[in-house]
């Protein structure tokens, strides 16, 4: 089993580690024909500006789409805005998930924050919340379509969604110990 | 569910999202959307880049605060700004303003040769320069969430970038070498604090994400810093004192993404016009060189 993990920019290595430590392989993504067979792809944190620009130049944007009307992507963070089809401002998207997105939601670094939050989708989901870290981060504003919210914060926004096999989180679980949404991840793209 | 705000995890967080990026020296607000456009991670938001400082000498200070909110309204990547060495006053003003990282740089003049900011007292992370492993160490201790290694800013001379990086993953392979029993006087003698020392042996890396600066002047030299291990860059004077800025802040940018690949870079670094005017580290007298201080 082997998911891609794109490696333009952010915190790819850290989705690697995570998915190496559930026994699977990552695969960095660099270029395009890095995507061949794979079921699956992580879309890292970092900043978005920079991932759809350099996507842009290396011809990723096209293989890219093609791969997420079959395949599996998860976006984190700047994964999740890149996923969208609104940013509400001019950037490369992928224009695949029916979602509107806010960058930097929470206001500046100095706002970035960690939470517990009881997430009913993954294992012991109720009684073991998961941790989540909360950097610069984007909320979903919105969602229509084909997409779901999945989970709120107690406020009631948005932070994790899902549409068939793409799935958007505002927060960083390749920045926890805490492997449950990676093996969530692995268990979609295989489906 | 309790929100907690500024805790180390979310300031070395941010840090581990800029990795395989480039963070860019700007002085303006035309050079901050330049990069951003370029793909930059981040703005350095100061008054002269570090060539600048270096050539009108006299005392280098933390920029005008108005100039740093324009920066920070032009643009939706993380702005960054720079303190003196010691200067806790100008770093809580800059926090205030609500910039997203604080250099306490060696760039500017320092306002205390025997002691760093406290940089656990502030909710703002902090980079700091550093030449070898103990010098890291010791800012991390003083709650430093990024390091760069310091090279010699303003010069375009990558020599001391790469002396810095090598001594630093040098010393790391070394700890990792060595029996547990010597680490307590090997962190004596670099004058590293004894758990920082142990955690980086365990991690076989600094416990926090650390960039490359000072002297990088083309992709080439970006993908040097970055095959010798480093996370990411910062280029200082190496963009907006080069011919065409533009060009060359998008082709560092993709440098430091395809660091691995000669092809690519071969590509990137064609027609780029002029690169800065370097100085070379040699031929500048000691008492000028920036990289020495801190302590």
């Amino acid at each position: 089993m082997e998911i891609g993990v794109l490696a333009l920019q952010g915190d790819f290595i850290e989705h690697c580690k995570a998915l190496q430590s559930i026994g699977v392989k990552a695969r960095l993504v660099k270029q395009p024909k890095d995507l061949a067979d794979l079921p699956g792809l992580i879309i890292p944190g970092g900043e978005s500006t920079t991932i759809g620009k350099l996507a842009t130049a290396y011809d990723l944007m096209t293989p890219l789409r093609q791969f997420g009307a079959e395949h599996a992507i998860w976006g984190t963070c700047a994964g999740a805005i890149f996923l969208s089809k609104d940013a509400e401002r001019e950037q490369p998207l992928l224009n695949l998930m029916d979602i509107q997105v806010q960058r930097n939601a929470f206001g500046r670094q100095v706002d970035s924050f960690e939470i517990d939050l009881p997430v009913p989708f993954l294992p012991d989901g109720e009684d073991r919340p998961y941790h989540a870290v909360f950097i610069r981060a984007p909320i979903i504003k919105s969602v229509y379509g084909d997409a779901k919210a999945l989970l709120t914060l107690p406020d009631g926004q948005i932070v994790v969604a899902q549409q068939n096999k793409l799935l958007a989180t505002s927060f960083h679980p390749e920045l926890t110990q805490d492997a449950r949404f990676h093996q969530y991840f692995v268990e979609l793209a295989t489906l | 569910m309790e929100q907690q705000v500024a805790t180390f995890n979310v300031k070395k967080g941010l840090a581990q999202m800029l990795k395989g990026g480039v963070i860019m020296d700007v002085v303006t607000v035309e050079h901050a959307k330049i990069a951003e456009d370029a793909g930059a991670v981040a703005v350095m938001a100061l008054e002269r880049v570090p060539a600048d400082i270096r050539a009108d000498g006299g005392v280098a200070r933390m920029s005008d605060p108005e100039l740093i909110l324009q920066i920070m309204d032009a643009v939706s990547i993380p702005v960054m700004a720079k303190c003196r060495i010691g200067h806790f006053v100008e770093a809580q003003i800059l926090e205030s303003l609500g910039v997203d990282y604080i250099d306490e740089s060696e760039v500017l003049t320092p306002a205390d040769e025997a002691h760093h900011i406290n940089k656990h007292n502030f909710k703002v992370p902090f980079v700091c320069g550093c030449r070898n492993l103990g010098e890291a160490l010791r800012r991390v201790g003083e709650g430093a969430a990024m390091m760069r290694t310091k090279g010699e800013a303003g010069t375009g001379d990558i020599v001391e970038a790469v002396r810095h990086a090598r001594t630093v993953m040098g010393e790391i392979r070394l700890i990792q070498s060595m029996p547990e029993e010597e680490l307590m006087s090997y962190a004596k003698k670099i004058g590293a604090p004894y758990e920082l020392v142990k955690e980086t042996r365990e991690l076989g890396k600094m416990p926090v994400v650390n960039f490359a600066a000072g002297g990088i002047a083309t992709p080439a030299d970006a993908a040097l810093m970055m095959q010798l291990g480093v996370d990411g860059v910062f280029v200082g004077s190496g963009i907006f004192k080069s011919g065409d800025p533009a060009k060359r802040a998008n082709a560092i940018v993709k440098a430091t993404t395809h660091y691995n690949d000669p092809k690519i870079l071969a590509e990137i670094s064609r027609n780029l016009g002029e690169p800065m005017v370097g100085r070379q580290v040699t031929d500048i007298p000691e008492s000028e060189l920036i990289a020495q201080r801190g302590w």
